[in-house]
């Protein structure tokens, strides 16, 4: 997922500067007066349909799976594991889980907010939600690969939040 | 034949006005510049180049991120205020008052932070200003949060005085937002973009500046009486509600620079028209509405919320994309337009805005926040329309006052946009990239395997800050000259 935002934002990026470029290389020939605005102004029509159809696509393809509740395909009874954040520290009720068995992270804090970013080996960052005081949010993930997951501050608490890392061992089933 | 841009006709009609609004920008450049140099030691602390403790670090982070957020307020508010003065009749009181309040404000902020050593962040979420973990007291926290309170306070006097003139000159906001053009009679002359965009700042300011306010105050009685317990979702909402709204209306007022100035150096007139209009009407609306996407890894909030937070932060980049970007190429193309440094930054502002918004819709689609959430994808996304879109408006604006009063450009300030352009570009790039391999935001000290990302953006940094120092001195060399032109 991370790849495909880096490559689509790098196109759509690409795309502006292209636009920009092509159009400030003429821009200071002499001047054609209305016509060339208006041989500009006619792409803005199709560039709406375009973009439009563009997003009810992306709608469509995206809003299928939100990680706000267990996806549906999951029939297996999942492990609860309560994780509490503190300045600056994590409060893991497990240690860790096997490759396959579907976890729900229930995150909450006893103090001020924090967020619980899940770290894979390679220091890629495979899922996340916020940890609030007063409120418990449940993050759905099942693990594929096993190793040793780390686990990160991702809402800044205070002078120690680069520094309240906990460790989630997956085991190969 | 497209001309380079003529200055003085457009100039404030009170010579007070006029001088208050430069002193806004004189005191803006001068900040800028120092907060970039904050955001340079930020970089080098992380890439492990300068020796930053973290708590240190924490504290310049809180003011840089707040900083730029006032400054980019400020600076906004002296584009509009310029241009405006001109078709409505502002207050130079309430102007000056701003001016004020927020000079008062920076200094207790400046104050809770260096000498309290609060270091809640610029979002001071509840509670971490009242639970600091014991690294700053009640007092420096209260501090920031008045200080807050007083730029908010000075704002919100201006932006009530923008609707004031506004709905004086035109009979209403309704009138000045052009709906009967663009609901009902075609031939009905709308207001110019100055006047549309101006109601539209106003509107959504109003009501930011009054919810931020309003949270503000609740984190305040919460810091002496911890009684007086707040919803940590509802104040996260106000405070992103009240974020969003005011950072975007920073870009929407500078935006006015390129409405105002670029038609001057192409020859070609900019009303506004139909589609202008429903641009700008639909981003009034969009705006409010758009904030939950700053919540998408809150899993507590209601999911309808989340999902709109998607949908609208994906219809928001259509006014922007289809409409201002085709808007400004089509007035630039084969025009005839004379390059200099302010025609140069304008173009690059609309480019940096429009490239800028991509990785940031990107980011509002939730499966993608999920992995780049609060991962330095974010101050990517952010720092390509902020600092190569809305602050490149400010200097453009700057450069073209300069002109106008007979101020000239040499060979440094050419070199300094080419810097300026391509170190911003690389700058927000590592940001992008280091977001894209999982880098969290707001770490004061990063992992080994991050620093080379931290240490190359460094270099780009420092070249950017080099750039902006050299559009920022020209201008105050200028400032006088550009005081008395006539």
């Amino acid at each position: 997922m991370r790849d495909i935002a880096w490559i689509t934002s790098l196109i759509g990026m690409a795309a502006v500067l292209a636009l920009f470029l092509r159009v400030a290389w003429h821009a200071s020939d002499a001047a054609e007066g209305s016509e060339a605005a208006t041989a500009v102004t006619r792409v803005r029509a199709p560039l709406f349909w375009v973009l439009a159809l563009a997003i009810v696509v992306v709608m469509a393809v995206t809003l299928g799976g939100l990680p706000y509740a267990a996806p549906r395909e999951q029939t297996a009874e999942p492990l609860t594991v309560t994780a509490t954040g503190q300045q600056w520290s994590w409060t893991l009720s497990h240690e860790g889980a096997a490759v396959g068995q579907p976890v729900v992270f229930a995150v909450s804090s006893s103090d001020v907010n924090h967020g619980l970013g899940i770290y894979d080996e390679s220091l890629g960052l495979v899922a996340q939600t916020q940890a609030m005081p007063g409120y418990v949010n449940y993050l759905h993930h099942t693990f594929t690969e096993p190793g040793t997951y780390r686990l990160l501050c991702l809402e800044y608490c205070g002078f120690g939040h680069h520094d309240m890392p906990a460790e989630f061992v997956v085991t190969a089933p | 034949m497209a001309n380079t841009g003529d200055s003085d006709f457009v100039a404030p009609p009170s010579r007070i006005g006029r001088q208050t609004v430069l002193a806004y920008l004189g005191v803006s450049g001068a900040v800028l510049l120092l907060l970039m140099l904050f955001g340079f030691l930020m970089r080098l602390s992380q890439g492990e180049l300068l020796p930053l403790p973290p708590e240190r670090f924490y504290q310049v982070m809180t003011a840089h991120g707040i900083g730029m957020v006032g400054v980019a307020g400020f600076s906004g508010a002296a584009v509009m205020w310029w241009f405006l003065s001109r078709a409505v009749k502002l207050s130079t009181a309430v102007l000056i008052a701003n001016l004020a309040l927020f000079l008062v404000g920076v200094v207790l902020i400046l104050g809770a932070v260096f000498l309290g050593g609060f270091a809640g962040a610029w979002t001071f979420l509840y509670p971490l200003p009242a639970l600091s973990g014991g690294q700053w007291g009640e007092s420096a926290a209260a501090t920031y949060l008045l200080g807050l309170l007083l730029v908010g306070v000075g704002f919100l006097l201006l932006y009530l005085d923008v609707a004031r003139a506004v709905i004086v000159r035109y009979g209403g906001l309704a009138r000045a937002l052009g709906w009967p053009s663009l609901f009902g009679d075609e031939t009905a002359e709308a207001p110019p973009p100055v006047v549309v965009i101006s109601s539209v700042v106003a509107i959504i300011n109003i009501a930011g500046i009054a919810v931020g306010a309003a949270i503000i105050a609740m984190s305040l009685v919460n810091i002496y009486l911890p009684a007086f317990a707040i919803d940590a979702l509802l104040a996260k909402n106000l405070i992103f509600f009240f974020g969003h709204v005011f950072i975007n209306a920073t870009i929407y007022m500078a935006v006015i620079a390129v409405y105002e100035i670029l038609p001057r150096y192409t020859g070609r007139p900019w009303p506004s028209g139909r589609i202008f209009l429903a641009a700008w009407n639909a981003t009034l609306l969009m705006v409010l509405i758009v904030y939950p996407h700053h919540l998408l890894m809150d899993f507590a909030m209601p999911v309808w919320m989340l999902v709109m937070g998607q949908v609208i932060s994906y219809a928001s980049g259509l006014p922007v994309l289809v409409v201002t970007t085709v808007a400004t190429l089509a007035n630039v193309h084969r025009s005839g337009i004379k390059w200099d440094l302010a025609s140069g930054l304008l173009v690059l502002s609309v480019f940096g805005w429009a490239a800028g918004i991509v990785p940031a819709i990107v980011d509002g689609t939730i499966v993608v926040n999920s992995v780049m959430h609060n991962t330095v994808w974010v101050p990517g996304h952010f720092h390509f329309y902020l600092l190569l879109g809305m602050v490149a408006m400010v200097f453009a604006f700057m450069y073209w006052l300069g002109k106008g009063a007979g101020a000239t450009e040499g060979a440094t300030d050419r070199a300094a946009l080419l810097v300026f352009a391509c170190a911003g570009v690389g700058f927000v790039g590592m940001f992008l990239y280091a977001g894209k391999e999982s880098v969290p935001r707001r770490w004061a000290v990063h992992l080994p395997e991050w620093i080379a990302y931290d240490r190359i953006a460094s270099v780009f940094a420092l070249l950017v800050v080099l750039a902006a120092a050299v559009f920022v001195l020209r201008f105050l060399l200028s400032v006088g000259r550009i005081a008395s032109a006539r």
